[in-house]
């Protein structure tokens, strides 16, 4: 670098560096400005009063974008900004005519009169969502909006029916917890039983072999020959002739069969260590715990790239050996979270009076961790298994998606939005093409949406927190 | 003052240990594999004498503890080494300058943290004022909506989300660019326009997270005493979780907003594959697949250091945001 260089850059350097310290200066003294306006015109009230200066500035340079946004809008001709002004002016209008007019006709009900604005804004707001999303539905293009509110829709209606039959069918017990469920939570389990039945009878469901391979390729989805479609092969087939929907039916079996059985190992092995640690103590609890602090030190998705780096070289060419050391390293980066919760669970119930009594007894080891300490520790770690079995099933699916996880012969969602998502450009010109990866992506999501729902449930059952 | 000083200072002693370990995590990890790196920097058809001499000029023939130091050394001095695919390529053109990993990361690395920072600056307002509002409005249906809502986009995959983006954001109506190519000498303003889709994806994600955090944290406190007070002194119910609630909840709010800092640094590696991000987890993955050992050691140094340092950070803006812990008797 020559001197002349260094010299420009440094003038360069303190040239930005004082325009922005020119720039804070101006925003503090508007913010100091908006303060002092605020105190004069409102001498009781706390708000400007006790407004530290740094919130005041704050609120300068919000003011100061509200009005450049206004000026561009109106002054700058930017017609998108303008409708959106119009419409967001339009909805706080409706929020304030609602309430007045809810004042004025109930005479006052303890409702409208109280009713913060904001409170109103929001009714208005939802209003206009819901206007807007019927009008959306009967629109001409928009056929993505019309397929996602379909599925919601009839999923739903599902999960509803669902319910209805929990509560009048089965045991008494389960009768009662159907009746106490929310619609989320049986929308979960409805969704869970679904792809537990695709997965366990996807070779009788699926129309053909998820290796099978055909001479028709590039099939187009919809199943119409005059659109380039087949009838054999309801969502096309791929580049070498495989047909789409038998992968995505057999996917349910290898993606979720394989990261259930991944969640098993690592909850095997972070729980039986887990407990372990917790009712052996001493130098064993200390270096398991050390151990398990510097792996996850260690990002879950980056550590699970490098291992598998190094399982690749390990596998050679034989792909199934690769899914075996992909379900080993993810087990045990997991294994170290579970063994976290273990330990912590095991930890607390160690102390308690009955294990000192089994203890007395004469107990085992084995005794002690399987008929003491696990069934009082099912609950948490059950709720944990539905969450750890969402992040496996989500670390699988990334690893495939990127390349690395999953191997091809089998069919596997992560490896098919990868190889369907150039798709999604056409959605313009053929919207079921498109809607391909978007269908292999969502069969993912709807997966874990629905563990989460139960899971969530079942934590808000077992904390007993009602507020 | 003086006992908040010695804890920052276990805490980052802690830390740098953490790194140690981490790093020698890492270096018995990669040598884990099998074979040799000669080998696979050569191939398959190589002669013995050529694989020799590239041992040698890596120190592949010392012990392990000597090239584990060596790497040590090496790394603190910012000498990253030289990734194999530019090894290959040098050896094959015959030229004799090599650009290292240090300067092959240092441009992406600056990417990604643009990116982190363009998604931070919109997705911690957003999540703690939706935060707030959940917790005021708390069991009604805009917090029932909310819940719902936070709970897909944190469960579903981030591809997924990307490509709903993509759907309806760039090919349906083509208001941003579905791809992201960021070049050097491009202005900012589109640096930023092409930068927000895999920003907003991020935000997603991020938001959820730490939106339920801060509801949950608010919440936590409502039924204590001084907020029944304030309660009874008839302040409105905004003024009490923004005055009185939202101090005291701050130290889990800090620690999750930290948390996801530190997710977005190293979660970005599907979100920068998806829209060809050119930042440090492209470079990653790109680098996994050709098992280009020097790159993925370098990167999973950069992003374990960042994770750890990020952790720590919210550990000590937790204990400064806590006068109980601030001044222990």
């Amino acid at each position: 670098m020559t001197f002349d260089n260094a010299f420009g850059d440094l003038i360069a350097f303190f040239g930005g560096a004082g325009t922005f310290l020119l720039a804070l200066g101006v925003i503090v003294f508007a913010g100091f400005l908006l303060r002092s306006v605020g105190q004069m015109l409102d001498h009781k009230g706390e708000t400007f009063n006790e407004m530290p200066l740094i919130i005041a500035s704050i609120l300068a340079i919000l003011l100061l974008a509200a009005v450049s946004l206004f000026w561009s809008a109106f002054f700058g001709g930017r017609a998108t900004l303008r409708t959106i002004i119009l419409v967001v002016a339009g909805i706080a209008l409706a929020g304030w005519l609602f309430r007045y007019l809810g004042q004025m006709f109930t005479n006052n009900a303890p409702m409208f009169r109280d009713m913060p604005y904001g409170v109103a804004f929001g009714y208005a707001l939802a209003a206009a969502a819901v206007i807007g999303g019927v009008w959306l539905y009967f629109q001409e293009n928009a056929l993505f909006f019309r397929w996602a509110v379909q599925g919601f829709i009839l999923f739903g209606i599902g999960a509803f029916l669902f319910r209805l039959l929990g509560r009048h069918v089965g045991t008494t017990g389960s009768k009662k917890l159907f009746r106490a469920m929310p619609l989320t939570a049986s929308f979960g389990i409805y969704i869970i039983l679904i792809y537990a039945v695709l997965a366990v009878f996807a070779g009788v469901i699926a129309p053909h072999g998820q290796e099978e391979i055909f001479t028709k390729v590039n099939v187009l989805p919809g199943g119409d020959p005059a659109l380039g479609g087949d009838p054999d092969f309801p969502l096309g087939t791929d580049q070498i002739g495989r047909d789409l929907l038998s992968r995505l039916i057999y996917g349910a079996q290898n993606t979720v069969g394989i990261a259930f059985a991944t969640t098993c190992l690592a909850f095997f092995l972070g729980g039986s260590l887990g407990f372990l640690a917790a009712t052996l103590g001493g130098w064993l609890d200390q270096f398991l715990s050390r151990a398990v602090d510097v792996l996850m030190a260690i990002p879950a998705l980056i550590f699970a790239l490098l291992l598998m780096t190094i399982a690749s070289a390990w596998a050679g060419s034989q792909s199934w050996l690769l899914t075996i050391y992909m379900i080993v390293i993810i087990a045990v980066i997991d294994s170290t979270r579970v063994f976290r919760l273990a330990r912590a669970v095991g930890v607390n119930i160690v102390v308690m009076d009955y294990i000192e009594a089994a203890k007395l007894r004469g107990e085992g080891l084995s005794y002690l961790i399987f008929r003491e300490i696990l069934p009082n520790a099912t609950a948490p770690l059950l709720a944990e298994f539905g969450l750890r079995f969402c992040f496996v099933f989500l670390t699988i699916a990334s690893l495939s998606f990127l390349g690395v996880g999953i191997q091809p012969p089998l069919a596997d969602w992560g490896t098919m939005v990868r190889d369907l998502a150039q798709f999604i450009n056409f959605a313009a010109f053929s919207p079921l093409t498109a809607a391909l990866p978007l269908l292999a992506a969502g069969a993912i999501a709807l997966l874990t949406v629905a563990v989460n729902f139960v899971v969530d449930w079942m934590l808000h059952k077992s904390s007993g927190l009602k507020e | 003052m003086d006992s908040v000083l010695r804890i920052i200072i276990q805490r980052l002693g802690l830390g740098a240990l953490t790194l140690l370990v981490v790093s020698i995590v890492i270096f018995i990890a990669v040598n884990l594999l099998p074979g040799d790196f000669a080998q696979a920097i050569l191939g398959q058809g190589a002669t013995p004498e050529a694989i020799e001499s590239i041992r040698r000029d890596l120190g592949l023939d010392q012990p392990y503890l000597s090239r584990y130091f060596n790497w040590l050394a090496g790394t603190l001095q910012g000498d990253l080494g030289t990734s194999f695919a530019q090894a290959n390529f040098a050896s094959f053109t015959g030229s004799q300058e090599l650009t290292t990993v240090a300067a092959q990361i240092a441009p992406r690395f600056e990417n990604t943290m643009f990116l982190a920072g363009v998604t931070a600056a919109i997705a911690v307002p957003v999540s703690l004022t939706l935060g707030i509002l959940a917790a005021l409005y708390r069991n009604s249906v805009f917090d029932r909506a909310t819940n719902i809502f936070t709970l897909s986009s944190i469960s579903s995959p981030e591809f997924f989300l990307a490509y709903i983006l993509i759907l309806f954001l760039a090919v349906l109506n083509p208001l941003l660019p579905s791809l992201s190519n960021i070049f050097e000498g491009m202005s900012l303003s589109e640096r930023f326009i092409k930068t927000l889709l895999p920003a907003l994806t991020l935000t997603l994600v991020v938001t959820a997270h730490m939106m339920r955090m801060t509801r949950a944290a608010i919440i936590n406190l409502l039924a204590s005493p001084y907020i029944e007070m304030a309660r009874l002194k008839g302040l409105s119910p905004m003024r009490v979780i923004v005055v009185h609630a939202l101090p005291n909840a701050l130290a889990p709010i800090i620690n999750v907003i930290a948390l996801n800092l530190a997710y977005l640094i190293t979660g970005v590696v599907v979100v920068e594959v998806v829209f060809v991000y050119p930042g440090i987890g492209q470079l990653f993955v790109d680098s996994v697949k050709i098992r280009d050992i020097p790159v993925v050691q370098a990167c999973c140094l950069i992003f374990a250091g960042a994770y750890i340092l990020l952790n720590l950070l919210a550990d000590i803006l937790s204990i400064l945001s806590n006068p109980r812990l601030r001044h222990p008797k």
